[in-house]
């Protein structure tokens, strides 16, 4: 199997970033009550784990090879305002798609798994496409994980949850059995 | 022509009685498993035997605690405790230390059922999750396999203390997929038939499996879809590998015979919990669950990943339920 097509898979199901990493498991706790919520949450992470990429290619070649310690904080700054004026630009130009993107945006860009994100590719040494394509497993995953959490939220809204563990615990123990789940994955293509 | 006394019996409804509660089906699914059961018994020893009633101990000692008062008499009175313990217990390598088997029967019960409001709630497979919770916690000790040995030969780690691991002194033997995947080695038909490999405590017998299958299927208690759909998804896509590359990759036959894909694809995936509710959605699920069967098992790290296919389709099942709603009754097509 090709690199690039590795890289998607890994972070899509293997590496999952909630299910594997537990990063932005705040989002996924948070707005996985609704399937059709959850899923526009999804393709904004897609989309803001994909600009976040190309960000922090540019900076890593070429800014940060002057100043290696500004890494986190120039990727936090650099990473929000690019998403807020894309933002801006999106609601201006496109209102309907504003609409159903973006009031996510400003929850999602100042998210762990984005900053994970980045800060993943650096360390992996990942260039401009395999950056991106990393980008897109990961946010594909991302949605695939809140998309199923929501599933079965919605399904267990009605049963008799005991009380002690109802909300948030409860929610924290089907994320963890889900993540059992995926842990059938570990080495997946590996070995070939 | 004569009457019987009260002429009309008024009664209020339903006066229609189904025979087949929750209690029956439970009680045909135990006989169903009774041959399997007793064949791994015989081929593992006595040791086997204790490995399930700890998990067994495990499980209904939990339903009893953590129920609610008012419906526990209920709960251990139609079986389900008991049947998901023994389905775990089937599960584990007849060497594992007994304590370990019933924290997995507590955790089944526990994480698996009671906490999503007892049966009929629970999304994943209780026996699976409990099985899940022990690979991860315990990876070593549930990937000792031991080789069939000796009726009255009980390994000592059956016996290890609470916290500790145990020596494994009986023949360990790498099982049927184990060799396959690393070894390259394919264990001969009729020892996967009759159940003469190392494996799993219930696994290993195939032939006893189908039989209960074919039990269950007589009894209506199991949709024939889950584990034809499994079964042929599986072989299917198990035979293109194969045909692409019959040294590297195992056949079909081998693939449908060994690891625990029998006795997933007939007692645990058709669990009417946690399986999607229209045949259209059935069929989706028994093939997806046979796909990443050979996905996981050829190119994935485990040996064998039935466990995993499963509870991988159960955690989509709602989804699928949600998109194969059959179109309402005198409706037009349009309409869902």
């Amino acid at each position: 199997m090709g690199d690039l097509g590795w890289i998607f898979i890994s972070a899509l199901l293997i590496n999952n970033f909630v299910l594997a990493y537990f990063l932005g498991l705040c989002p996924f706790l948070g707005v996985s009550g609704k399937l059709e919520t959850s899923f526009r949450l999804g393709m904004a992470t897609v989309f803001v784990m994909v600009i976040t990429a190309l960000c922090a290619w540019i900076l890593n070649t070429y800014v940060l090879i002057y100043a290696p310690y500004l890494r986190l904080i120039s990727f936090i700054v650099v990473i929000a305002s690019v998403v807020q004026f894309i933002e801006m630009v999106i609601k201006k130009l496109s209102p309907a798609l504003f609409r159903s993107l973006g009031i996510f945006l400003p929850l999602i860009t100042t998210n762990c798994a984005i900053l994970g994100l980045a800060i993943f590719a650096t360390n992996k040494g990942y260039g401009l496409w395999e950056g991106l394509v990393y980008a897109l497993g990961a946010g594909l995953g991302f949605t695939l994980a809140i998309v199923l959490m929501a599933g079965l939220r919605e399904e267990t809204e009605l049963s008799e949850v005991p009380v002690l563990v109802k909300g948030i615990a409860f929610n924290l123990i089907i994320s963890g059995i889900l993540s059992m789940a995926f842990m059938g994955f570990a080495g997946l293509f590996s070995s070939s | 022509m004569t009457q019987k006394d009260p002429k009309l019996l008024i009664q209020p409804g339903p006066q229609l009685r189904q025979e087949m509660t929750t209690p029956v089906v439970m009680r045909d699914v135990w006989y169903a498993l009774t041959p399997a059961t007793l064949a791994g018994i015989w081929f593992f020893g006595l040791g086997a035997f204790l490995v399930l009633l700890a998990s067994i101990a495990g499980a209904v000692l939990v339903e009893w605690f953590f129920s609610p008062q008012e419906k526990r008499r209920y709960f251990l009175g139609d079986g389900s405790a008991i049947l998901t313990g023994w389905l775990l217990g089937l599960t584990l390598p007849p060497a594992l230390p007994m304590w370990m088997a019933f924290i997995g029967g507590a955790v089944a019960i526990g994480l698996g059922k009671t906490i999503w409001g007892g049966l009929g709630g629970n999304l994943f497979n209780p026996a699976l999750v409990g099985r899940a919770f022990l690979l991860a916690t315990f990876p070593i000790a549930m990937t000792t396999w031991t080789a069939p040995g000796d009726f009255f030969s009980i390994p000592s780690s059956v016996f290890a203390l609470p916290l500790m691991q145990g020596e494994v002194d009986a023949l360990t033997q790498a099982s049927p997929l184990g060799l396959m995947k690393f070894a390259h080695k394919e264990t001969g038909f009729f020892d996967l038939l009759f159940g003469n490999t190392s494996g799993s405590l219930g696994e290993t017998s195939g032939l006893l499996l189908i039989l209960g299958g074919v039990y269950l299927w007589w009894r209506r208690d199991l949709d024939w879809r889950i584990p034809v759909g499994i079964l042929a998804a599986a072989m299917v896509f198990s035979s293109i590998l194969f045909l692409i590359d019959p040294d590297k990759y195992p056949g079909p036959i081998f693939s449908a015979l060994s690891g625990g894909m029998l006795l997933g694809a007939i007692y645990m995936a058709t669990d009417p919990v946690t399986s999607p509710l229209t045949p259209k959605g059935t069929w989706i699920f028994a093939i997806g669950i046979g796909l990443l069967v050979i996905l996981i098992r050829v190119f994935g790290g485990f040996p064998e990943g039935m466990m995993y296919a499963i509870l991988l389709m159960n955690a989509v099942t709602p989804l699928i339920d949600r998109y194969t709603q059959p179109r309402v009754f005198g409706r037009g097509l349009d309409s869902k």
